[in-house]
C-alpha cells in the first residue's frame, strides 16, 4: 500500500501547485519533494523488515485492473534496485528544486513540470506492468521539451526538439517490442505483467527478434553510442535543474529498463547479443572520453563525459556477471549524483560569471570557495578518486568484467579502464583552468559564494556521493537479492 | 394502439429529435421577424444535448422495425458521439455565429448533415445508405461557402462539391456492380452471399474508393487542404471531426461485417493506403504556414493511424477505432476551438501569428497545447491511450509487424510538426502578435469540456471498457 504514495504525493503536489500563487510555490514544491523522500525511507524500512534472501523478487505489490479487456493492470512493487533508484531520484529532485530557488520566469509552470518529470520517473521505477512502465517513461519525456524550450539557453528550440524526437523515436521501438511480447505469449492470455512473462520463458526465436527493439529503445535513453547525439545538445541547452534531471535521472531510465526488462524477460537473447552491447559500450566509453577532451564549454564537457560514464553502465550490463551487474547499478547511482552535482556547480558558476567557456574563466576558487570545492569534489568523483562514488562503481564493473574469461571482453575491459586516464586529464585540466590561476575577463566583485539554497543543494548530493563511496556495502546488500535473481535467470 | 406507434417510432428517436429541431428552425425563419440569436442557439444546443442523452436511454436491438434500418446500443452510442461533437462545435462557433445574418440556415444545414450521418450509420441497405451519404454531404458544401464575402470560401465549396459528387458517382457505380454480382443490396445478404470473384472485387474497390474520398485517404486527399483552408473554422472542425468520424463508423461496419469475406483483399489494400496516408500527411504537414491547412494534413495522418486498427480482429479493432474517435474529437476540438476564436476576433490564421501566444493568452495556449499533445499521442493525455490501442490492434496479425513498425516510427515526424507549433507558442523574443482575447461563456464551457475529455478519457478506463462491452455485444 505504501508504495502507492510514491505516486500520490507528486500528484497532490502538482495539483496544489496549480492552485496556489506566488510566494508559496517554491516551499510547496520543496515540501512535496521532501515528503517523497520521507516516504521512500518508510518504504525502505518496510522492505528491509520483510525481505529475506530467498524471498519472492518483488515486494509490497499492488495490483489493480485498469483496462480489463486488454489485461492492462495498475501493478506496482519494489525490489532493491528500484529502492536505490528511488533514492537517487528523490535526492536529485530536492537538489534541483533548491538550485532553482531564484527562478523568476513562469515559476508555477517550472515547478509543475519538474514535479511531473519526477512523477514519471518514480512511476517508471516501481511499475511491474509493461503498459504502465511505458506510460511513465513517456510522461518523463515531454516535460523536458518544455523545460528546455522555455527556460533553456543557447539553441534551445533545436536542442529540445532533437532530444524529444530521439527519445520518442526510441519509445516507438519500445512500443513495438512491448506489443510483440504481448502477442507472442500463449494465445489463451495476453498480458503485460512483467513477472508473469518472466516465468513463461519466451521461445528463443521471439527473444532474438524482439531484443533489438528493447535494447535500442532503452539504449537511446542511456546514450548508447550511435544514438547519443541528443545528450550534448539537450544537456547544454537545458536550465540547470533540467540538466541535473536529464543526466541524473533520465539517462538512468534506460539502464533500469535494460536490467529489469531485457535481462529478466529475454536472458537467452541477452547472451547472444552481449558482444554487440559490449562493443558499443566500449566505443561509447572511449569516444565519449576523447570527445570530452575537445570541449570548450563546461556543460558540453560534462555532457560528453556522461556518455562515457553511461557506457560503463552498458558495459556492466553486457558482461552479465553478478559483480558487473551490481557495478552497473552502482554506476547509475554514482553517475546520477555526481553529474547532478557537477551541473549544479556549473550552473552556480554560470549564474555569476555569465560564461561557460573554460578558457574565459580562471582563479574562481579564491572568490567562491564553496562552489569551487563542490566543483572539485564532483570532478574527483567523476575521475574515480577512492572514497567517492565513482571509484566504487567503476572498480566493481571492471572487476566484474574481468571475471569473463573471453579474451575480447578482457580487451574491452582494458580499453574501458584506460579511459579513466583520459577522464583524469580533462577533469584536472578543467579544474586547473577554471578554479586556479588568475581571474580573467570579468569583475571579481560580482563573484559571491553560494547562498544557502545552493549550499544545501550541493550538500545533499555530496552526502549521497559519500555514502556510495564509503559505505557501498549498504547498497550492495540491498541490491544482491535482485541481482541474484537476474543472475539465476541468465544462468538457467 | 398508442403503444404500437411508440414501438415503431422509438428506435428513430434520435433522428426524430433532429428532424424536429430542423422543422422548428424553419418555422422560426418563416414566422419570426427578427429571431433572438442567442436564445435560438442555446435552444439548438439543448436539442443536441438531448439527442446525445437519448442515445444512452432504453436502446434495444431492432432488426424487425425496418429492413433498411438497424439500431443497437453501439450504433446509438456512435450517434451520440457525433451529436456531442456537433454540440461542442456549435458552442465554439458562438462568437462567429453571432455576426452571421443567415445563422438559422447555418443550423438547418448543420443538423441536416448530422441527420444524414445518422441515417448512414443505421443503414442496413445500400439504397438507404446512399440517401444518408448524400444528405450528409450536400449541406456540407453549402456550409463550406458560408464566408459569403470570401472568394476562397466559394472556391472551397466548389472543390468540395465537385470531388464529393465524383466520389458519390464512383460509389454508385460500385453499388450497381455489387447488385450485378449478387442481386441484392441488403447488408445481411451481402455478408452471407458474397464470394471472391472479379466482379465483386471490382464492386468493392469502387465502393471503398468512394468512401475513402470522404475521409481523405491518400491518394484521394487532394481536395482536403483547400477546402479546410477556405471554409469557416467551425465548418472545418465539423468536416475534420464529425464527417470523418461518421465515415469511420460506417467503414467499421462495412469492412468488419459486410465485406469480411474479402478480408484477404482489403487487408493488403488498406495496409498500402494507410502507410501512404501517414507518410504523405506527415510530409505535407511539415511545412504548412496556415494553421487550418496544417490541421488538414494532420487530420490526414490521424486517419492513417486510425486505419491501422482495422488490421486487427473485430472487437479489438472496432473498440480501438471508436475509442480513438472519442479521443480525437476532444483533442481536435481543443485545437480548432482556439483557432476559431483567434480567427474570428483577429482574422489571423497563420502559425507564425501565434508567436508568443503564451504570454498574452496563457489559458488558450494551454488548451492548444493539450490538444496538440493529445494528437501527438503523449501521456497523460488521452491521445496516448488512443494511439496505443490503435497500434496494438493493428499488430495482432504478426505478418504485418514490420509494416506497422514503419507506421509507429512515423510518430516521430508527427510529433515534430506538432512541436513546431509549440515552439512558436512559447517564443519569447518578440512581443505577442495576438492581444489578450475575450472568451465568451459558451466557448469557455466547450474548452472546459474538451480539457476534461483530453485528460480523463484516457486515464478513466471505464470509457474504453464501456465501448468494448458495447462492441462485444454487437459483434
Amino acid at each position: 500500500m505504501i508504495v502507492n504514495f510514491l505516486l500520490i504525493v507528486p500528484l497532490i503536489t502538482i495539483l496544489v501547485l496549480m492552485l496556489i500563487n506566488q510566494p508559496y510555490i517554491k516551499p510547496v514544491a520543496l515540501l512535496g519533494a521532501v515528503a517523497q523522500l520521507i516516504i521512500i525511507i518508510a518504504v525502505l524500512i518496510e522492505y528491509v523488515s520483510i525481505v529475506s534472501p530467498h524471498h519472492e523478487l518483488m515486494q509490497l505489490q499492488t495490483n489493480i485492473e485498469w483496462f480489463s479487456p486488454l489485461h492492462i493492470h495498475y501493478h506496482v512493487g519494489i525490489d532493491g534496485i528500484s529502492i536505490v533508484m528511488l533514492f537517487l531520484t528523490a535526492l536529485i529532485v530536492i537538489a534541483a528544486i533548491l538550485i532553482s530557488w531564484k527562478e523568476t520566469t513562469l515559476q508555477k509552470e517550472f515547478f509543475v513540470l519538474l514535479t511531473l518529470l519526477a512523477f514519471g520517473a518514480y512511476g517508471f521505477f516501481i511499475s511491474l506492468d509493461l503498459f504502465l512502465m511505458f506510460f511513465f517513461l513517456e510522461v518523463a519525456v515531454v516535460p523536458k521539451f518544455l523545460l528546455i524550450l522555455i527556460w533553456g539557453s543557447g539553441k534551445k528550440a533545436y536542442s529540445a526538439t532533437k532530444l524529444v524526437l530521439m527519445l520518442i523515436g526510441s519509445s516507438a521501438l519500445l512500443f513495438m517490442g512491448i506489443a510483440g511480447l504481448y502477442y507472442n505469449e500463449p494465445a489463451e492470455w495476453h498480458s503485460f505483467n512483467i513477472l508473469q512473462i518472466a516465468q513463461m520463458q519466451l521461445p528463443f526465436s521471439v527473444q532474438i527478434f524482439l531484443f533489438p527493439f528493447f535494447f535500442i529503445g532503452f539504449g537511446v535513453f542511456t546514450a548508447l553510442f550511435p544514438f547519443h547525439t541528443w545528450v550534448p545538445d539537450g544537456h547544454s541547452a537545458a536550465p540547470t535543474a533540467g540538466s541535473m534531471f536529464l543526466a541524473g535521472i533520465s539517462m538512468k531510465l534506460g539502464g533500469y529498463g535494460l536490467l529489469r526488462l531485457v535481462m529478466l524477460l529475454m536472458p537467452e537473447a541477452a547472451k547472444v547479443y552481449a558482444p554487440y552491447i559490449i562493443l558499443l559500450a566500449t566505443i561509447g566509453i572511449v569516444y565519449g572520453a576523447f570527445a570530452t577532451m575537445a570541449q570548450k564549454d563546461l556543460k558540453y564537457m560534462n555532457a560528453y563525459s556522461s556518455i562515457s560514464h553511461c557506457g560503463f553502465v552498458l558495459l556492466g550490463i553486457g558482461m552479465l556477471t553478478p559483480v558487473a551487474l551490481t557495478g552497473a547499478v552502482l554506476q547509475m547511482v554514482s553517475h546520477g549524483l555526481m553529474t547532478a552535482l557537477f551541473f549544479a556547480a556549473i550552473g552556480m558558476i554560470y549564474s555569476r560569471t555569465h560564461t561557460r567557456i573554460i578558457q574565459e574563466m580562471g582563479g574562481l576558487l579564491a572568490y567562491m570557495p564553496f562552489i569551487g570545492s563542490l566543483f572539485i569534489l564532483a570532478g574527483l568523483a567523476s575521475l574515480g578518486l577512492p572514497g567517492l562514488s565513482g571509484f566504487t562503481a567503476e572498480i566493481t564493473i571492471l572487476v566484474g568484467s574481468w571475471q569473463q574469461p573471453i579474451t575480447a571482453y578482457k580487451i574491452a575491459t582494458i580499453f574501458a579502464a584506460a579511459s579513466i586516464v583520459i577522464t583524469a586529464v580533462y577533469i584536472l585540466r578543467a579544474i586547473g583552468t577554471v578554479l586556479m590561476g588568475k581571474y580573467k575577463t570579468y569583475q571579481p566583485n560580482t563573484l559571491t559564494d553560494a547562498s544557502w539554497y545552493e549550499q544545501w543543494a550541493g550538500i545533499i548530493l555530496l552526502i549521497g556521493i559519500l555514502i556510495v563511496g564509503i559505505l557501498p556495502f549498504l547498497l550492495m546488500k540491498l541490491l544482491s537479492p535482485a541481482i541474484l535473481t537476474i543472475q539465476s535467470v541468465i544462468l538457467k | 394502439m398508442m403503444h404500437n406507434y411508440l414501438y415503431f417510432i422509438w428506435p428513430f428517436k434520435q433522428e426524430i429529435l433532429l428532424l424536429l429541431a430542423i422543422f422548428i428552425l424553419l418555422l422560426v425563419q418563416i414566422f419570426v421577424d427578427k429571431p433572438n440569436k442567442e436564445w435560438t442557439m442555446q435552444w439548438v444546443n439543448l436539442f443536441l444535448l438531448i439527442t446525445v442523452f437519448t442515445g444512452f436511454w432504453q436502446v434495444g436491438y431492432t432488426s424487425d422495425v425496418s429492413v433498411m434500418f438497424q439500431l443497437s446500443p453501439l450504433i446509438a452510442f456512435e450517434k451520440s458521439v457525433l451529436a456531442f461533437a456537433t454540440y461542442l462545435i456549435s458552442l465554439q462557433g458562438y462568437q462567429w455565429l453571432k455576426h452571421q445574418t443567415y445563422f438559422i440556415e447555418f443550423y438547418v444545414l448543420l443538423l441536416s448533415s448530422l441527420l444524414g450521418m445518422f441515417c448512414m450509420i443505421s443503414a442496413t441497405h445500400f439504397l438507404f445508405f446512399y440517401v444518408g451519404l448524400e444528405l450528409s454531404t450536400i449541406p456540407l458544401a453549402i456550409l463550406a461557402n458560408f464566408h459569403l464575402q470570401k472568394k476562397q470560401s466559394s472556391e472551397a465549396a466548389f472543390k468540395f462539391i465537385v470531388s464529393a459528387s465524383f466520389a458519390s458517382a464512383i460509389f454508385l457505380l460500385g453499388i450497381s456492380f455489387l447488385y450485378g454480382s449478387i442481386g441484392t443490396l441488403s447488408f445481411n445478404a451481402i455478408a452471407t452471399q458474397l464470394n471472391v470473384n472479379p466482379l465483386s472485387i471490382l464492386a468493392f474497390v469502387l465502393l471503398f474508393t468512394g468512401l475513402l474520398f470522404k475521409i481523405s485517404v491518400v491518394p484521394f486527399h487532394l481536395w482536403t487542404a483547400d477546402v479546410y483552408q477556405g471554409s469557416p473554422v467551425i465548418v472545418t472542425a465539423f468536416l475534420s471531426v464529425v464527417s470523418k468520424a461518421s465515415i469511420l463508423f460506417v467503414l467499421l461496419n462495412l469492412l468488419l461485417n459486410v465485406f469480411y469475406s474479402l478480408e484477404q483483399i482489403w487487408h493488403l489494400m488498406l495496409l498500402i493506403l494507410l502507410l501512404l496516408t501517414i507518410f504523405v500527411g506527415n510530409l505535407f504537414a511539415l511545412r504548412q504556414q496556415n494553421f487550418k491547412r496544417f490541421m488538414a494534413f494532420s487530420s490526414i495522418t490521424q486517419v492513417g493511424f486510425i486505419l491501422v486498427a482495422f488490421m486487427g480482429q473485430h472487437v479489438l479493432a472496432s473498440a480501438a477505432v471508436i475509442y480513438f474517435v472519442v479521443v480525437y474529437l476532444f483533442s481536435n476540438l481543443c485545437v480548432f476551438g482556439v483557432i476559431s476564436l483567434v480567427s474570428t476576433t483577429t482574422g489571423k490564421e497563420n502559425i507564425a501569428d501565434f508567436k508568443g501566444f503564451y504570454q498574452s493568452n496563457p489559458f488558450l495556449a494551454w488548451v492548444l497545447l493539450l490538444g496538440l499533445f493529445s494528437l501527438a499521442g503523449i501521456p497523460p493525455t488521452a491521445g496516448f491511450f488512443g494511439k496505443f490501442f490503435l497500434l496494438l490492434s493493428g499488430i495482432q496479425h504478426v505478418q504485418y509487424f514490420s509494416w506497422i513498425t514503419i507506421a509507429a516510427l512515423n510518430l516521430i515526424i508527427t510529433l515534430y510538426y506538432y512541436l513546431r507549433v509549440v515552439v512558436v507558442i512559447f517564443q519569447r523574443d518578440a512581443a505577442a502578435e495576438i492581444p489578450k482575447l475575450y472568451i465568451s461563456y459558451p466557448i469557455k464551457v466547450s474548452f472546459f469540456i474538451c480539457i476534461v475529455g483530453v485528460l480523463l478519457v484516457g486515464v478513466a478506463s471505464w470509457i474504453y471498457q464501456y465501448i468494448f462491452t458495447l462492441d462485444f455485444a454487437a459483434f
